[in-house]
């Protein structure tokens, strides 16, 4: 394996898997979403209790609430409304609770409503549709009140690693997030120190009266120190490219081979979709997570949007192309630039001419090296733009002479920092730290376990079982069965 | 007591409701073949193999628990009539030999420890320690494993559908495996002192082959020209139950005063099954004697032991949260807690807690531990007023530079934490015989340097088994105190105990999976929860409130 794929990494959504919005990936980060849930039990009852917590939460208070001042842990009496239309939800108690006095640590506020259905519905509605605020996850309450330690902890302690480390979202986002790549590194990691921790428990359990051979022990330890080396070589190069958990999404979108896979290949510096000359090579959707101009950026290369369709399969990659482009945070709606193949289908399809609408949508029309050193058509392109509102959105490019690169750049760089920078600096030093973390700790027991000898080898054993923890908190691939697994089957032992 | 049942085999266990489920019915006998029934609160049962037991030699099997004595079948029956599922398991045991037909002569001789350590902590030394017997080794060959593979037809036992064990496998099985290794180690075992018994256990040579090819193989092996068997080896399948079925104490959740052990579990039979039966025998007296005691105040009182407590603690927790899949032997590498639960300490971890219960009813073996822990700390004491500057220990440990030189005054306690100093723990201090180096016990060599009695004063009048204990803490400190905080967290985890009769199905937040598993396993604490697998943190944050919901009620 390869040390310095560090840099970048790739997902491959499979096409079973349902699609995931970007929007509820970036969610999962603790420091910045605010979760609200019905906090009182579901169905009929005279009063329903929503709870919202988080940073936004002060937010929700002024625009769904919007009375002058609100005592902190007093009930407020009055309105409550939909936080864009201003209608009246319900009228009902509002009790704010400013951080870090609150159940979890952070500004919460309570709505009791009305128990109805529709008042309970309308209000949950309303709530998600502020930005920043989503539904909780089961258990996600208490588990930031005990991050916030908030929790009664002798009864909550033990159930702190699991919760910091082994929480299902994070399990499965901590899969997604390795897949490909990096995941199989990890992954790879891990198993070695199965197969040598193994070894050594064989030298423990039956050196004595199996014949295991000589220098078991010293070979494990070799081994171990060889990996070591990996591993922090890894660490030191991914200063530059680390791994970014969470960035901000953008989409590619376009006819079929106008040039997004190039496109994504490019700024990738590494080939992460299959890029044919043949139109629907990209059937699904791919992923790269990237840095551009220091953020975090998370890309989207989808299947081309092509209106005919007797390939159902593509059909499917379309609509989820279509999805993907409406959930990100950005997106760059690709053509080519060449009259024959040109922007105009792509403005007929009422589809793509929604895209057109959204802000932070840029086009970019590829191949421009292939026009005729003449043409006027580029003019007419973005007169074209100009007359839609959309002129400084436009970037003639070609990925072949790397024309328009800087400016395209210059034009993402420029819109992340504008909308997202606060956000993206967020999300950075979080994964760092999760994936450094897991894997400074495996060093350290490695480097202890470099420590030891024959006559320690039980220390040794103990060094390599916490090290492979290690890495399984970032693998999500925890077990003691698998390294019995590799201890029999790589030795014949019993009586 | 169910031990008077040996020789009569039991037939059928006599329950009232047997026929309905969960926990409603109650053990109140035995009815054995003869049809005489004994009545008892309490039920301990320990089958081993004879459940439903069939021995196969070659192609030939026959119902017998153990070669020789009939198997109990008509318990299979009754114990599936009251709604336990049981599950078939295979084991095998080796031909036994005639010693005097051996050939010891040109074999690796292994002698047994020597100083002895006896088993108990009663007891300061062990009868025949001068007079032990040396086992010796051999091996197989490839025209061993040729007449064996030319043979596999000639069995029945080596059909994969039920499951034996990878440990311990067959003779067989170890050559169809490892078929690339032309020769297994054999050790031969005299299963007694020459006065009583000629006999020899031939171990790592469990097979199943018919008996003239069981005898033909083994004349095949160095020193066993001539061997006659004194009786072939064999397999044996039989049934089990399944653990999950168990509460802590060994008693089964679906009859109340019915407790199995061994084997019936689904475990190995040896170590495993005989620490099962102290345990389930221990919870069947207590809750017997509760029951009797007039005033029958407070909760019975239980041995349970958690996976800190000792291997005893994680076989159990292992079979009742997990379920087997192949008879289930304990390796150390099981335990979170390697090196605190070691066979050293067995007096300091467990037996004040077993007097408590009132399992030790001897004070002498209280006044023993006192005394040991007052010597372990004087010994102690000893290393650490044993104090020198860096210079002064590398002069004393013969130049040894890597003691560093921070100036810091460093204890003989913390030397030997550090690995500058170490115990001999050597468990033989004779030269063995006869022994290719190569085959030397290599776990046994000891880290050269100068002895910790050339340093401290004092050190080599106290005990060795004393001088042993305290080093082996020393060693181990740092991780020791590691193993205590992790210790402490898992046992507040097990504290928060779920009740049995839980409706998973009524907590929200679970997942059909996790009610469907959790509902199966009945776990009885949250840590025993989480252990399952597959429960997320979701899930357990809504056991967790669910226990603290019914705590406050």
């Amino acid at each position: 394996m390869n040390a310095i794929v560090g840099r970048i990494w790739t997902v491959g959504v499979g096409g079973r898997r349902p699609l995931i919005p970007l929007r509820r990936l970036s969610a999962t980060s603790r420091v910045q979403d605010t979760i609200f849930a019905l906090s009182s039990h579901p169905g009929k009852a005279a009063i329903a209790i929503v709870r919202v917590s988080g940073p936004a939460a002060k937010q929700v208070l002024a625009r769904m609430v919007r009375a002058k001042t609100v005592r902190p842990r007093y009930a407020h009496v009055g309105k409550i409304v939909h936080p864009r239309s201003g209608e009246v939800l319900d009228r009902g108690v509002s009790v704010w609770f400013p951080g870090p006095r609150s159940y979890t640590g952070e500004d919460m506020l309570e709505l009791h409503v009305h128990g109805g259905t529709a008042v309970v519905s309308s209000v949950l509605a309303a709530l998600g549709a502020i930005a920043q605020v989503r539904m909780a996850e089961a258990g996600e309450f208490s588990r930031r009140a005990f991050d916030n330690d908030k929790l009664d902890l002798t009864a909550l302690e033990g159930v702190a690693d699991l919760i910091n480390a082994e929480t299902e979202a994070q399990r499965r986002l901590a899969v997604r997030q390795a897949h490909g790549e990096l995941f199989e590194m990890y992954e790879g990691w891990r198993a070695a120190l199965v197969r040598l921790r193994a070894q050594a428990e064989a030298y423990i359990d039956f050196a004595e009266e199996e014949a295991i051979e000589d220098g078991v022990y010293a070979r494990v330890c070799a081994d171990a120190g060889a990996l070591a080396s990996r591993i922090r070589a890894h660490l030191d190069d991914g200063r530059q490219g680390e791994i970014l958990r969470n960035g901000v999404a953008l989409s590619i979108v376009g006819p079929p081979n106008s040039g997004k896979s190039t496109l994504l290949n490019k700024l990738a510096q590494r080939q992460v979709a299959i890029v044919s000359p043949i139109a629907g090579t990209t059937r699904d959707i791919v992923e790269t997570t990237l840095d551009i101009g220091g953020y975090p950026l998370v890309v989207r290369d989808t299947a081309g949007l092509r209106d005919a369709g007797a390939d159902v399969i593509e059909r499917e990659g379309i609509r989820r192309a279509v999805t993907a482009a409406r959930e990100a945070d950005i997106r760059i709606c690709m053509a080519d630039a060449l009259p024959a193949a040109g922007p105009e289908p792509f403005w007929a399809n009422a589809e793509w001419r929604a895209l057109l609408d959204l802000p932070h949508t840029f086009v970019v029309l590829n191949k421009v090296d292939t026009l005729p050193p003449a043409s006027d058509i580029r003019g007419a392109v973005e007169a074209w733009a100009r007359a839609r509102g959309i002129g400084n959105r436009v970037v003639p490019l070609s990925c072949a002479s790397m024309f328009g690169w800087d400016a395209l750049m210059r034009l993402l760089a420029d819109d992340i920092r504008q909308s997202w920078a606060a956000g993206a600096a967020l999300h950075m030093p979080l994964t760092k730290a999760r994936h450094r973390q897991h894997l400074q700790q495996c060093l350290r027991h490695l480097d202890e376990l470099a420590r030891t000898d024959e006559a320690s080898v039980v220390l040794g054993a103990e060094e390599l079982r916490a090290a492979g923890n290690a890495l399984a908190r970032i693998t999500g691939k925890l077990g003691l069965e698998d390294v019995l697994d590799a201890l029999f089957s790589q030795f014949c032992i019993g009586k | 007591r169910p031990t008077d049942l040996d020789e009569r085999s039991l037939k059928r266990l006599a329950s009232q409701d047997s026929a309905s489920a969960v926990a409603a019915a109650t053990v109140t006998g035995v009815r054995l073949e003869s049809g005489e029934i004994i009545r008892a609160r309490k039920v301990v049962i320990t089958t081993g193999t004879f459940l439903g037991g069939e021995i196969h030699i070659g192609l030939k099997a026959f119902p017998s628990g153990r070669k020789g004595e009939a198997a109990s079948t008509g318990l299979s029956k009754s114990l599936k009539d009251a709604g336990f599922r049981l599950g078939r398991m295979k084991t095998g045991t080796p031909p036994r030999l005639a010693g005097s037909t051996i050939d010891f002569s040109r074999m690796p001789k292994q002698l047994g420890d020597m100083p002895v350590t006896p088993f108990s902590f009663v007891h300061d030394s062990v009868p025949y320690a001068n007079d032990q017997v040396a086992c010796y080794q051999t091996h197989t060959t490839p025209a061993v494993h040729k007449v064996i593979e030319a043979n596999f037809d000639q069995s029945i036992h080596i059909r994969e559908t039920v499951r034996g064990p990878r440990y311990c496998p067959s003779l067989e099985s170890k050559i169809k495996r490892f078929s690339e290794k032309d020769s297994h180690v054999i050790w031969l075992e005299p299963e007694g002192l020459p006065e009583h018994t000629d006999v020899v256990y031939p171990n790592g040579i469990s097979n199943t082959m018919p008996e003239d090819i069981q005898l033909k193989f083994l004349r095949l092996i160095p020193g066993l020209e001539n061997v006659t068997m004194t009786q072939p080896g064999y397999g044996v399948e039989y049934d089990h139950i399944d653990p999950r079925e168990l509460k802590r104490t060994l008693e089964t959740k679906r009859v109340t005063g019915l407790y199995m052990a061994g084997q019936i579990n689904g475990t190995t039979g040896y170590e495993e099954a005989a620490a099962q039966g102290i345990l389930a025998g221990a919870n069947a007296g207590l809750a017997a004697g509760h029951d009797k005691a007039p005033d029958r105040a407070g909760e019975t009182p239980q041995l349970v032991l958690d996976r800190s407590d000792g291997y005893l603690g994680v076989l159990i927790d292992d079979l009742i949260t997990r379920g087997v899949e192949e008879p289930y032997r304990v390796f150390t590498a099981r335990s979170e807690y390697r090196l605190s639960s070691r066979a050293d300490n067995a007096d300091i971890r467990l037996t004040r807690r077993a007097a408590a219960l009132g399992l030790i009813r001897d004070t002498s073996r209280l006044a023993r531990l006192d005394a040991v822990e007052a010597d372990m700390a004087q010994a102690q004491a000893l290393l650490s007023q044993v104090v020198h500057l860096p210079h002064e220990w590398e002069a004393k440990l013969g130049g040894d530079r890597r003691v560093g030189r921070n100036g810091a005054r460093t204890s003989a306690l913390d030397m030997i934490q550090k690995g500058f100093l170490a115990e001999d723990m050597s468990a033989d201090s004779r030269q063995p015989e006869n022994i290719a180096p190569e085959l030397m016990p290599k776990a046994r060599k000891c880290t050269g340097g100068p002895r910790i009695s050339d340093i401290v004063p004092g050190w080599a009048d106290v005990p060795l088994n004393i001088r042993r204990r305290v080093a082996t803490e020393a060693m181990y400190h740092g991780y020791l105190r590691q193993q205590q905080l992790e210790a402490n967290t898992f046992k507040r985890e097990e504290s928060l105990r779920l009740p049995v009769d839980i409706d998973y199905s009524q907590i929200r937040v679970l997942s059909r999976e996790e009610v469907d598993r959790l509902s199966r396993v009945r776990p009885d604490t949250l840590g025993a929860a989480r252990r399952i697998g597959g429960i997320t943190p979701g899930g357990m944050l809504a056991l967790l409130k669910h226990v603290r919901r019914a705590a406050d009620a």
